[in-house]
């Protein structure tokens, strides 16, 4: 009961400081933000280690953060050999390799008006493959290391990629259009000096959502065949095993790659599309 | 018909000009025999009511549309032919300028496609930015300056590799009676001081009759010319000739070319 209660206080008194903090002065600086996020990150954390405490809470069902903080801590090397296997060799591969595929195929198809006919629909047809059916099928081609992974998440993040791409090239505005003719531009110059940079934003929503896909893809890829390394390993056995606080771990080194992979877009889109209205400072 | 044809000089000539659009809903008659000679060094302004053709006209010499009838020529070539000759700057309604450029970017940008040196680019930006009176504003973008500063680039952009014919689309449309005022003034200085041939599309009686050496005027269903006005007025003209008698009979007479094509409906 007394977890319960603490938690409780805690949790009120958080609030009350951040509420504070936020109307004050230093709420408006940058380590005024830091510190209001991290207090309401900490009292997350107190309250889930108070709920799970104060109901006595199976450890299977859900184990408490400082269940799963000592196992982070003690398992480093697993995780880390998890983290390169799934996110830097499959995620990330298949990531650069689906994204430069898309990219491609999206100038290819908004050349040609066949193309146009033909792509976009497979692209959509593959698209609507169901995951859980294609990954298997990719693993007997590809084999069970993380080749076949990548393969998976090229899968997932191309038709998002091409038809925001396709979009985007097809964003421009009729009176920076008609300029170019004026200029008698080639095709070229329009691709690079007017279609491309227009199409920035547009090919920067899509990575954002293709980021956090290829990194489900990889792991749910693992399922269905790996080796002894990978989150997507990791979580299936352990589970199996009811090592339900490795589990915690795994998820927890997942949710920060994914979170740092979209942070790190957000950030090159802010770099490459600081024109875009909703970019402007 | 109206066709005031000069010896010689002739920059754009259009003979019997006719340009329907088929739309859902049937052909429209954008232009109809349209007959017109701009010579070297004219200030020609073309006005009347949307719908009369006037912008389209424009668009024709800028080989943006393609007439369905009669004969263009500019410069004694085709609108095509002479595109791809450079012949002509072209400022729309509105500024244009691409946001991911800077403002010196946006007018470096013809010459980039058209393959001008790169110390022949920075003379370039900075001789037509100095021209538009923009210099030190260079390295802003677009979205930092005010509406009559955006056009006054987009004019440099267009002066920037010296076509000869300036095409100018109700440039000032957009901005307010002051900043306009000032932007007319520097149009006639630069037309002076350059005596480029311009063409300048208006819905503004003032505007036409301070800026032009001649006024075509316009009239809807189908686009045509009703009036071409030649105008008596000196080529030096300071902000306070609108109050003169000459200014207010050109205008009367703009006003009453105008009257008269709207009672064909």
């Amino acid at each position: 009961m007394s977890w319960l209660i603490g938690a409780t206080l805690f949790w009120l008194a958080a609030w009350a400081l951040n509420v504070r903090l936020a109307a004050s002065r230093f709420g408006a600086t940058r380590a005024g933000r830091i510190t209001v996020a991290a207090l309401f990150g900490i009292t997350l954390l107190v309250l889930w280690e108070g709920l799970v405490r104060g109901f006595a809470v199976s450890p299977i069902i859900l184990p408490g953060p400082s269940v799963i903080g000592p196992k982070i801590a003690s398992s480093l090397p697993i995780l880390w050999a998890d983290f390169v296997q799934t996110v830097i060799k499959g995620a990330l591969t298949g990531f650069a390799i689906g994204a430069l595929a898309a990219f491609a195929a999206a100038i290819a198809i908004d050349r040609s008006p066949f193309l146009q006919k033909g792509l976009l629909p497979i692209g959509n047809f593959v698209s609507a493959l169901p995951i859980v059916g294609l990954a298997p099928v990719l693993v007997m081609w590809f084999g069970f290391d993380w080749q076949s992974k990548a393969a998976v998440v090229v899968v997932m993040v191309f038709f998002p990629l091409l038809v925001n791409m396709v979009a985007g090239l097809q964003a421009t505005d009729r009176l920076h259009r008609d300029l170019m003719a004026t200029y008698s531009a080639t095709y070229t110059q329009r691709l690079l000096k007017l279609r491309l940079p227009a199409a920035m934003p547009f090919f920067f929503n899509g990575l954002k959502i293709a980021a956090t896909l290829a990194l489900i893809g990889a792991i749910v890829a693992e399922f269905f065949g790996s080796p002894i390394v990978g989150m997507g390993f990791r979580i299936s056995t352990e589970v199996g095993k009811l090592g339900l606080d490795m589990v915690w771990a795994t998820i927890a080194v997942a949710a920060l790659s994914g979170s740092a992979l979209y942070g790190l877009i957000a950030l090159i889109e802010s770099r490459v599309t600081f024109w875009h209205p909703s970019q402007r400072k | 018909m109206k066709d005031t044809t000069h010896t010689g000089s002739a920059v754009i000539e259009a003979r019997n000009l006719d340009l329907t659009f088929q739309t859902g809903d049937g052909p429209v008659h954008a232009l109809r025999d349209v007959n017109l000679t701009i010579n070297k060094g004219d200030f020609v302004s073309f006005i009347g009511p949307s719908g009369c053709g006037k912008t389209t006209f424009l668009r024709c010499i800028a080989a943006l549309e393609h007439p369905t009838g009669g004969t263009l020529t500019v410069n004694g070539l085709t609108p095509d032919e002479a595109r791809m000759k450079r012949a002509y700057g072209y400022v729309f309604q509105a500024a244009g300028l691409y946001p991911w450029r800077t403002i010196a970017g946006n007018v470096k940008l013809p010459l980039e496609i058209m393959g001008f040196s790169k110390a022949d680019q920075q003379a370039r930006v900075d001789r037509v930015l100095d021209l538009v009176e923009l210099s030190g504003f260079g390295g802003k973008f677009p979205w930092q300056l005010s509406g009559g500063m955006q056009q006054r680039a987009s004019i440099a952009r267009a002066l920037a590799f010296d076509a000869d014919i300036l095409l100018m689309d109700e440039p000032f449309g957009a901005l307010d009676e002051i900043v306009r005022d000032r932007l007319n003034e520097e149009v006639l200085k630069l037309w002076a001081r350059t005596g480029k041939t311009i063409g300048f599309v208006t819905h503004s009686i003032p505007e036409a009759v301070y800026l032009s050496t001649k006024i075509v005027v316009m009239s809807p269903r189908p686009g045509r010319i009703t009036d071409v006005i030649d105008s008596p007025l000196p080529k030096e003209r300071p902000l306070d000739i609108r109050d003169s008698r000459e200014f207010i009979e050109i205008a009367h007479r703009v006003r009453e070319g105008l009257r008269a094509g709207h009672q064909d409906d």
